[in-house]
């Protein structure tokens, strides 16, 4: 009978392994499946041309895709500017000066909110932040803007992420120990010298690996954006102007992606390229957030 | 001066507070305010109906079944998947094992791919199988959507444990796969967490859908059909000029708002019940 357990034994050991080997593997095959997808393009254009290159004429076999990224940069810029400051602050206060009730009420329905679909952030954004910014706030600044613009998208995109961000952060304000705290507010510090010159000096690196996360978040959320962005392909000038980022980029032409000659490889190339830079920016967030911890030991 | 910076931050942090929980709460509220004045019984329990695109009778009942069809097909694969790599990085390797900590990494890393990546991939396997949009394309995308959320949720839980327990349990001479099945009924709460967790992001995504499952007016019958899901039939009609058919893109928001919602409630409910029972 003991053979019988130890043979059960062997062979769900050998297979949790290839599962984990397989699930580990999973990661190169996603960059490895759209690269070859987007094999095709690569051996007809220079990756530098369609980067750089502002045409886009899929009818022509032209493909640039300098508008698509200009218009994700503005957006993530636009969504990051807003939104981690917002949560710096925030979770300082929560986490430093807020009551207790009020922290343990405030941040259990933040992370509440985290699984809200992005497509609601989308109607949100159509409904709230389009005609705020079409008969409110644009009128002051240029002649005419339809609301849909970079600065919706990025409106939008910072309050998707808010969640995420003050998750973040908690964690990492939470890491720090109280006696920290206690021995500079004993040397007569004021609570904000504390947090400055202490806590912030501490939270540094954590700070540091979310800001990386929260941009890397920002960089491929694609409904919630698409909704509110206009989709045009041109390089935004302003904040008013409408944008068209990589992953709208990718969703809105499915459709037709497969009549039109090395379309589908292009758009496989878009999506290449946001995994690739997706990946990367993950990986130097762990590496930021282990390096810097070297040099800030307080 | 050292009052009046202290003062100054004081009033900033509480703006900002203020400002991050009263967006996130305008969200809320907007999607109730106008939710509520479309929402009929008939658009929950009825499939669209001939001319529905153009504001006449129907629902989006299948949008709803759909999505409940994916998230759930794909919550239940990934959880099949995810159980033995779970266990296996937890009592089969050693705890500084580098396998370990490589595929930690790893879904640390495939949890922040987004979805539209996914959906890209999924299309790729789905050429690649010879498959049509059908609800298996969607089930199978989804999947790999999910497989990080699970694993990662049911690890944490999982870290948790005492090594101690593996310990006294291998003392009275048990196997490896004995010794993992006393750690899963310790991580019964954390499993359930994940899976909820799982089938909200599965609901709730459109873009790894958009691809791979299609759109159907119809509930789909068998895993070859296309099936239509919830936020695509929000993102569908919200596109619509017709104000009928925009104000019922605003219900089915509702709607959609109010399942998550409900499951993380639950979620957290359930978290809490069941972690009583645990040996600390």
């Amino acid at each position: 009978m003991a053979q019988a357990r130890i043979i059960v034994d062997r062979i769900t050991a050998r297979m949790m392994r290839s599962f984990t080997f397989l699930s580990v593997l999973l990661m190169f095959l996603i960059g490895l499946g759209l690269f070859l997808k987007a094999l095709p393009i690569l051996k007809t254009h220079s990756v530098f041309e369609m980067l750089s290159s502002e045409i886009w004429r899929p009818f022509k076999g032209e493909f640039g895709f300098l508008p698509y990224i200009m218009g994700t940069l503005w957006v993530t810029a636009i969504a990051i500017a807003i939104s981690f400051p917002l949560c710096v602050l925030s979770s300082i206060y929560f986490f430093e000066y807020a009551p207790q009730k009020l922290k343990q009420l405030i941040l259990p329905l933040i992370d509440l909110l985290a699984g809200i679909p992005p497509v609601v952030y989308g109607v949100w954004g159509v409904l709230i932040v389009v005609p705020f910014i079409s008969e409110h706030l644009a009128p002051h600044f240029v002649e005419y803007s339809s609301g849909y613009s970079v600065l919706a998208g990025g409106v939008v995109l910072s309050v998707m992420i808010f969640p995420l961000v003050m998750s973040l952060l908690g964690e990492v304000f939470a890491s720090i120990s109280t006696e920290l705290r206690d021995a500079s507010l004993s040397v007569g510090a004021t609570k904000w010298q504390t947090t400055k010159l202490v806590l912030m000096r501490k939270a540094l690196p954590g700070i540091m690996a979310a800001l990386i996360l929260a941009i890397s978040r920002a960089l491929g959320e694609t409904i919630a954006v698409l909704m509110v962005c206009g989709n045009i392909a041109v390089i935004p000038h302003s904040i008013f102007d409408s944008g068209y980022p990589l992953p709208a980029l990718i969703a809105n032409n499915y459709g037709e992606m497969l009549s039109i000659p090395m379309y589908d490889a292009a758009l496989m190339l878009a999506a290449f390229i946001l995994f690739l830079i997706i990946v990367i920016f993950n990986v130097f967030s762990r590496f930021v957030s282990t390096q810097l911890e070297k040099y800030f030991k307080l | 001066m050292r009052k009046a910076e202290e003062y100054f931050f004081r009033v900033l942090m509480v703006l900002s507070s203020l400002i991050i929980v009263g967006s996130l709460f305008s969200i809320l509220f907007t999607i109730l305010y106008r939710g509520l004045g479309s929402l009929t019984w008939d658009m929950v329990s009825r499939v669209p109906e001939g001319g529905f695109y153009i504001g006449k009778e129907g629902g989006i009942l299948n949008a709803i079944i759909g999505s409940m069809y994916i998230a759930g097909g794909a919550t239940l694969l990934a959880l099949l998947i995810s159980i033995p790599i779970v266990l296996y990085i937890n009592t089969y390797l050693p705890k500084d094992s580098r396998l370990a900590g490589f595929a930690r990494t790893s879904f640390d890393i495939l949890f922040g791919v987004p979805s539209i990546v996914y959906g890209a991939f999924g299309f790729t396997i789905m050429v690649f199988l010879g498959l049509k949009t059908s609800l298996l394309a969607g089930i199978i995308t989804v999947t790999l959507l999910v497989l990080p959320i699970m694993v990662r949720t049911m690890d944490e839980i999982t870290r948790l444990v005492p090594r101690e327990l593996n310990d006294a349990v291998y003392s009275l001479g048990a196997t490896r796969w004995e010794t993992s099945k006393v750690i899963l009924r310790q991580v019964a709460p954390g499993i359930l967490t994940a899976i909820l967790l799982s089938f909200g992001r599965g609901m709730g995504d459109a873009a790894s859908v958009l691809f791979t499952a299609g759109y159907t007016d119809s509930i789909p019958t068998s895993l070859s059909d296309p099936a239509a899901t919830l936020p695509l039939a929000i993102f569908f009609q919200l596109s619509s000029p017709i104000m009928e058919v925009q104000e019922r893109a605003y219900a089915a928001t509702l709607v959609l708002t109010l399942i998550i919602l409900l499951i993380s409630i639950l979620s957290r409910i359930i978290n809490v019940k069941l972690s009583k029972h645990k040996i600390q």
